[in-house]
């Protein structure tokens, strides 16, 4: 990390847009029963940001590695690779006004092809895959597209009701230009029966929304006899301009 | 018909889920090689200019047990009310410290800790200095969107009575939910996720 900007842009710090929270998942949600204890009940404090949410962090691409991105190859024995369906998955991460974020720490995790996550709490009696680790991160280039290579996660069940699965899905944690553009989300495949029954799933009020978290078949992008591709766009709020604002010297 | 504004609406957020330490610590998690370390693992260094505090709590739920699968981050200033990002305008920030912190809630006992310094006062829009406080950000499974609050300290009275933002909230009974507990070298700052003690979260 260091205090540098990554490309030429001047760096802006305007407020984000006001956030859209009928959009989101309400915190309680009770068909998926852990949000019950955990959701706040109370309103919330608005306030239009400050610089302690217009500010984040720079991840310089410095920190990465070189299979940072390449769940197939990251924790496996030299020479070996983790099983499963071999896909790539890109897109571009953008904020609300349409525009590609540069610089944005993209973290993401996912189950084995098996549906079995590498944590000790995990109970899934799929087995691990030993070249699997099932971490992976990157930073997006100045144009915001990043792509990653993986496996195919699992569908899987879950402690919730009696009998539900997730959706094969990966996670991922996306890091912004200032620290109030912090999201957590997941994606999920084109098709698969699941999303329509899975609690988590269903905390998203909005069907657009939900099909705004599913990623697209892209044959253009599949690399033949090896990989299939798919397109998976995250966007991250906007910010206003500052053009016009008065603003006080110190801000 | 009118023009359109070609707007995108924001990913929807869904939950880091009980592995988010997969992706985000995987040392913490136990998958070592990958990454050489945890980001945001340590905030300073021996040149990090400012007063160093401890800050250790808990993220507490409903039911009044800690939250042994939490992930908190937070981000605040340097000791000189200045923060290490590019949209700084007033000037650069102590390049020994990231002012970016992330610790995982431990598995048996819920506790989060961070190494850091106390941050200096940083302006409000208007101009007028907030006190000093840490931008704290939580997820974890049950918890849909991330939440968002600020933690203050306790032991700065007189900058906590002319806070803006603390005085934006109506009851007062609910101020100290924001104050972290001086506590020898350090503060504790415990988030109450519900119930009488809920923390006041904040829609950023």
């Amino acid at each position: 990390m260091s205090g540098a900007t990554l490309s030429n842009r001047k760096p802006e710090t305007g407020a984000f847009y006001q956030r859209d929270l009928d959009w989101h998942p309400p915190a309680y949600t009770p068909q998926y029963k852990t949000s019950v204890l955990r959701s706040p009940q109370k309103a919330l404090l608005s306030l239009d940001n400050t610089l302690s949410e217009i500010t984040g962090p720079v991840f310089g691409h410095n920190i990465l590695g070189e299979l940072d991105n390449d769940l197939i190859h990251n924790f496996a024995k030299a020479g070996e690779s983790a099983i499963g369906p071999r896909i790539i998955v890109h897109g571009h991460v953008l904020d609300e006004r349409g525009r590609g974020v540069d610089g944005v720490l993209l973290e993401f995790w996912q189950a084995n092809a098996g549906g079995r996550y590498r944590h000790r709490k995990e109970g899934y009696m799929a087995p691990l895959d030993p070249n699997f680790g099932g971490c992976g991160r990157t930073i997006t280039d100045e144009n915001g597209y990043y792509c990653l290579r993986t496996i195919q996660p699992g569908p899987y069940p879950w402690p919730n009701r009696a009998n539900d699965w997730r959706p094969a899905h990966i996670h991922f944690s996306a890091f912004g230009h200032g620290f109030a553009q912090r999201l957590i989300t997941q994606m999920y495949f084109e098709g698969d029966p699941l999303i329509w029954k899975c609690p988590i799933v269903d905390t998203i009020p909005d069907r657009e929304a939900i099909e705004g978290l599913t990623a697209v078949l892209d044959m253009e992008a599949t690399i033949p006899m090896d990989a299939r591709a798919y397109k998976f766009d995250i966007v991250l709020r906007g910010r206003r301009s500052t053009l016009f604002e008065n603003r006080r010297e110190g801000n | 018909m009118a023009q359109s504004l070609n707007r995108l609406k924001e990913s929807a957020s869904q939950t880091a889920g009980p592995y988010v330490h997969i992706g985000c610590t995987p040392n913490f998690a136990e998958i070592t090689g990958v990454y050489s370390e945890d980001l945001g693992a340590s905030m300073v260094n021996d040149k990090t200019k400012g007063e160093r505090i401890t800050i250790s709590g808990h993220v507490i739920d409903g039911a009044d047990t800690p939250l042994k699968d939490a992930l908190v981050e937070i981000w605040q200033a340097d000791a000189s009310g200045l923060y290490n990002s590019p949209a700084e305008m007033r000037g650069s920030a102590d390049p020994n410290f990231t002012g970016w912190g992330r610790c995982p809630t431990d598995m048996t006992t819920g506790e989060f800790r961070f190494e850091t310094i106390k941050p200096g006062r940083v302006p409000f829009k208007d101009g007028r200095l907030m006190a000093p406080h840490i931008t704290f950000w939580i997820v974890a499974r049950g918890i849909n969107l991330g939440l968002s609050t600020r933690m203050y300290f306790e032991d700065e009275e007189a900058a906590n009575a002319e806070d803006p933002v603390l005085a934006r909230i109506e009851h007062r009974v609910r101020v100290p939910t924001l104050l972290a507990k001086k506590d020898g070298n350090g503060y504790t700052f415990d988030i109450h996720l519900q119930g009488e003690k809920e923390t006041v979260f904040f829609d950023i």
